[in-house]
């Protein structure tokens, strides 16, 4: 619409852009250029050192290349120690990947109720589990490990999947969408219709929440990625590790056993890379989910 | 963030009430199958460790005679005795509250500064930069500590110009290289939340601004800044309940440093006296830890909302 009020006289803000003072925009330039190599230097050698002999490592210039040994390096990286890996990867997909849809299904069930049904105790309810928001997910950890080792459960893949899938900052921001984008005339409608209300949600609301899930989904799925207290408490075997419990532990060995460190960078970098391809691929529904906490909270 | 109970909620307040006030009471078996299976794991995994974290810091062992078998009574405030004498914790406690009182604000001093510039007609590409600001968030804390060793390390970093005459893993400047970490991991995340509420300002309310001849860093002082507030807000507790629960970054370094203690922050507090074992003292430690932390964010969250909003 707004484009009908603009005159040539007046110009849009798009012409006037030309006018800022070219100093302004070096300085700018020169800030948002500077903060990039920031950023991204650390990424950029880390891809190039996986791709390094272990003698080349430490002697050639760390940020370009030397002989290319990425293909023996990740030949290592998945034979070495009967493939423990290729385990962790597997076990980091089903803690966080799993328990992030799983979570994500709960929390939008609890927030769509909070937002679309009048019950006695409905405040109540949400304000406790607004509190959970503000427990950081390390200060559970101990508690969590005294309760599983009373069940005599720690060293269990329970242990850090089940934790894992509570996310009161998902009920919190199911409830926020649930109420913004489910409109209460369409359930009644489909009330007409005779379609139960369970049926409902997952027909028809489950659509109208879908970015803010796949939002939901991808705010657990890094918080349970990122854990490194629970596993590190809970878990003893280490086929249980996620990767990053993994590599930490690899890490911790270098000193005895050198030809570690190929294994930790090629594993670090293995492990980044399909996150950082979803981050970018998924950037559309963050940043809306990230517009509606951030201005609403 | 109380505010948010009631507006976040759509019950029709016009006319057409009518349909709101009939869900009352009724659909009793959809809400308890939506509500009861996250409840049920909430007060499992949320509630019940909080609360037997309380019960046992107020636990202590005894035994009868020196070699007689232990058992655990009721110790009233022995652990939090110990808390309160321990120097080791208070100390730790002081060191993320310097490292809060440092990192935070340079954290966020940026993420509001790209936030303005992406935000601004000054840059082109923007595109790019926002990813590339936000690629770090991508990598877990454990990866990123490790990546991080290996720069600051004199033998192995490409930077080794740097680091061979600057100890950046040595016990004075260790604690500011995990500032670093935690600084590279997180601006970019914050700046995408501080930039989605710029984002949202609609456009207009710069016109005036702007015909009245303001240049860009006038507008974002006097116009954007105070706008993105509750961001900055929501960026601020966030970042103070990360700081105080500080351990991934440290833990991860001790294996590239020595000058980095068992109690270097209050969660490696938690850990070590949790490996001893000693689990009454740890649940202790553990409790006036999520307290200071709580009562942290919530003097934080007054203070601001006080100057935002009079």
């Amino acid at each position: 619409m707004s484009f009908l009020t603009r005159t040539a006289g007046y110009g849009p803000p798009a012409a006037r852009q030309v006018r800022e003072r070219p100093m302004s925009r070096l300085v700018a330039f020169v800030i948002i250029a500077a903060f990039s190599l920031y950023f991204l230097v650390p990424i950029w050698w880390l891809f190039v050192a996986s791709t390094k002999s272990r003698g080349q490592f430490a002697s050639s210039d760390g940020l370009w290349f030397a002989d290319w040994h990425l293909w023996d390096n990740l030949t290592f990286l998945f034979t070495y120690d009967g493939g423990v890996y290729l385990r962790w990867l597997g076990n980091a997909v089903v803690y966080a990947g799993v328990g992030a849809v799983l979570g994500t299904l709960l929390a939008s069930m609890c927030g769509y109720a909070l937002a679309k049904y009048a019950f006695r105790g409905r405040d109540a309810v949400f304000n406790v589990i607004l509190g959970g928001v503000l427990v950081p997910v390390t200060a559970l950890a101990l508690p969590l490990f005294l309760i599983f080792s009373a069940v005599d459960q720690t060293n269990t893949y329970w242990s850090v999947f089940l934790p894992s899938l509570v996310s009161p900052f998902g009920v919190y921001l199911a409830r926020i969408y649930a109420a913004a984008s489910v409109p209460a005339e369409l359930l009644e409608a489909a009330r007409l219709d005779g379609s139960g209300e369970v049926r409902t949600f997952f027909t028809l609301s489950v659509r109208l929440m879908a970015p803010a899930l796949v939002t939901i989904f991808l705010f657990q799925f890094v918080t349970i990625w990122n854990n490194f207290f629970l596993p590190l408490v809970m878990l003893s075997n280490d086929k249980l590790y996620p990767v990053t419990l993994g590599l930490y532990a690899w890490n911790s060995q270098t000193n005895a056993v050198p030809e570690l460190r190929t294994a930790v960078i090629v594993g670090a970098f293995v492990a980044i890379v399909p996150l950082i391809l979803a981050f970018l691929g998924l950037q559309r529904f963050w940043r809306g989910g990230l517009a509606a906490g951030g201005v609403k909270a | 963030m109380s505010t948010t109970t009631s507006a976040a909620t759509d019950f029709p307040r016009t006319g057409r009430a009518a349909p709101a006030r009939r869900t009352r009471g009724h659909h009793r078996g959809a809400i308890a199958i939506f509500v009861v299976p996250f409840g049920i794991l909430f007060s499992l995994f949320y509630l019940l460790p909080i609360g037997y974290a309380v019960y046992r810091s107020f636990q202590t062992v005894e035994r009868e005679g020196t070699f007689g078998p232990a058992t655990e009574v009721f110790g009233g405030l022995v652990q939090y005795e110990q808390v309160f004498a321990s120097d080791a914790f208070w100390a730790s406690i002081g060191r993320v509250l310097l490292f809060g009182a440092v990192q935070v604000p340079v954290m966020l001093g940026l993420a509001l500064v790209f936030a303005l510039l992406l935000d601004s007609p000054l840059i082109r590409g923007k595109k790019f930069y926002r990813l590339a600001f936000f690629a770090p968030y991508a990598v877990p804390g454990v990866i990123a500590a490790i990546m991080w060793g290996f720069l600051y390390s004199p033998s192995l970093s490409p930077f080794s110009v740097l680091t061979a005459n600057v100890d950046l893993l040595g016990s004075g400047l260790v604690l500011w290289s995990i500032a670093n970490v935690v600084t590279w991991v997180y601006a970019g995340y914050n700046m995408l939340i501080i930039y989605s509420a710029l984002q949202s300002i609609p456009g207009e309310i710069y016109e005036a601004a702007r015909i009245d001849g303001a240049s860009q860093l006038r507008i974002a002082w006097s116009v954007k800044i105070p706008l993105v507030v509750p961001a900055l807000v929501l960026t601020g507790v966030f970042s103070i309940i990360g700081t105080l629960q500080l351990l991934t970054e440290p833990q991860v370094f001790r294996t590239f440093t020595t000058s980095i203690s068992s109690t270097f922050t209050p969660n490696l507090v938690v850990y070590t006296t949790s490996t001893v074992p000693n689990f009454n003292l740890a649940a202790a430690f553990s409790v006036v830890l999520a307290l200071l932390t709580f009562v942290l964010s919530f003097v934080f969250l007054r203070l601001t909302q006080r100057k935002a909003f009079q």
